[in-house]
């Protein structure tokens, strides 16, 4: 989970650079980076959970 | 020398009160048996930082203007890294604003390398503190700080692809702040918890600061420290006059004493009292949020970005110690990169231009967005390496006895008798 975390979080950026430079818009750009901002958080929210303390469990 | 260029080194001599008053925070947000132990890895990380910058960071930061790699994407020059000789070689260092952007660049990779030490207090040790802090001043802070400051990628978003003025960062919000958060971060990833901290079912037991004094006296201490980052960075990478300073510092004040009194207001209410190390944490997020904006926004929009950031520190620090499980004893996370990002977001929304441009917002979240899916799997694999290559969190015995007595054979306060706390 936490190694796709963290492709999710580069795919992420690599689609918000794809935006800025494939796309000729600003509403087209900034759509479609959020929509690439929204995967980051996605992978983000997965290493997240790959780091958490299971519950109970004692540190 | 011009008048503008001592002005911007007289910024620049009080830089190093910043990474000072971190060091103080750090320590007094930490237990007693770890004082001498965090004050020794402030200092060692500082040299450690320098020196990894001079011999080879500012080769590949650069400045705006100089020698450069570059990639032809779609038609579009992209220049991701400088191409300087290592180690300064032939750099004149003469009072040219190359030369003065040298010595503000050595000092801000210190500070950036310093701020993990606040997520990895009580268990981290000094050997793998410096080698983590030679990997974040030597690499990933200035390959970063090469888009933002010299004249690399992000910097030129406005002129290749009309997004506002490029992105934009005048005191160091991102190179210095996100990306030494984003570290602190994967340091408290990879060093798990602190014994004893989430003793019941997983829950955390609150294990307070040891000296609230300390702490407090240090937030005097980074405000003159950020005056003279935000003013100087302001000078040398986005072209601020130096009369710009007095509205550079007014906004940097108004955004910290915003944030202390929002973190004041809030913990107020929750808890009955104002807490002290919270306050303190909000004080220096609020100044870490004014440093990308201070150059480009009104008193007021200060106030709210202050306002905001200290609202985000107090429930981030809850927040990332539970339910997110992270233990980060001087809330480096929250205070550097939460409000590092929010600070960069801020100047899209509250920045106002002569020439009207649109689209600075969106250039604004293209680097973070770039901070978040490159700067985090890049610092946390570099991190990562190390740990398996040399292990980075201490033995348990060693936070038994204290990282004093175990890393360096004697306490700070010998005088006190010093508690098991498990």
């Amino acid at each position: 989970m936490k190694l796709l975390g963290f492709l999710l979080l580069v795919a992420g950026w690599a689609i918000v650079l794809a935006a800025v430079v494939l796309l000729r818009t600003m509403a087209e750009r900034g759509m479609f980076a959020m929509a690439g901002f929204g995967v980051e958080l996605l992978g983000f929210t997965l290493v997240v959970r790959a780091h958490r303390l299971p519950r109970g469990k004692t540190e | 020398m011009t008048p503008a260029s001592i002005l911007c080194l007289f910024f620049i001599f009080l830089v190093p009160l910043a990474p000072a008053g971190l060091s103080l925070i750090n320590t007094g947000l930490g237990r007693s048996r770890s004082a001498a132990h965090a004050m020794l890895a402030s200092l060692c990380v500082m040299a450690v930082g320098a020196i990894a910058y001079a011999l080879c960071g500012f080769a590949w930061q650069g400045f705006a203007g100089g020698a450069a790699h570059s990639l032809r994407v779609a038609g579009k020059e992209w220049n991701w890294i400088a191409a300087e000789p290592l180690f300064l070689w032939g750099r004149a260092l003469d009072g040219s604003p190359a030369s003065l952007a040298v010595l503000l660049q050595m000092l801000s990779a210190g500070l950036a390398a310093l701020i993990p030490l606040g997520s990895g207090a009580d268990r981290w040790r000094l050997g793998a503190s410096c080698a983590s802090a030679a990997l974040l001043a030597g690499c990933t802070y200035p390959l970063f700080a090469h888009w933002v400051w010299g004249g690399g990628w992000l910097a030129q978003l406005g002129a290749n692809y009309g997004l506002g003025h490029g992105f934009l960062d005048a005191g160091g919000a991102s190179c210095i702040q996100a990306v030494g958060g984003l570290t602190a971060l994967s340091v408290a990833w990879i060093l798990g918890p602190r014994r004893g901290k989430y003793v019941m079912h997983g829950m955390p037991a609150a294990i307070p600061g040891h000296d609230a004094v300390v702490v407090v006296f240090a937030c005097f201490l980074t405000l003159l420290g950020w005056l003279g980052l935000n003013a100087a960075g302001a000078m040398l990478f986005t072209g601020a006059e130096p009369g710009r300073a007095v509205l550079i510092a007014t906004n940097t004040t108004l955004s910290a004493a915003a944030a202390v009194l929002a973190t004041a207001a809030i913990t107020g209410v929750r808890f009955g009292r104002p807490d002290a190390s919270l306050c303190a944490n909000g004080w220096v997020g609020g100044l870490v949020a004014s440093s990308a904006a201070c150059d480009f926004v009104t008193p007021a929009a200060a106030v709210a970005i202050g306002l905001a950031a200290g609202v985000l520190v107090t429930f981030t620090v809850a927040y990332i110690e539970w339910p997110l499980s992270i233990d980060d004893p001087g809330g480096a996370i929250s205070v550097h990169a939460a409000s590092g990002l929010w600070g960069l977001l801020a100047l899209g929304i509250f920045a106002r231009f002569p020439d009207g441009i649109p689209g600075q917002w969106l250039a604004q979240l293209v680097g973070i967005a770039t901070l978040i899916g490159f700067v985090l799997p890049l610092t946390y694999s570099l991190n990562w390496l190390l740990n398996r290559l040399y292990s980075q969190r201490v033995a348990p015995e060693g936070e038994r006895q204290g990282m004093d007595l175990y890393e360096l054979g004697a306490g700070a306060y010998p005088e006190f008798v010093t508690h098991n706390e498990e």
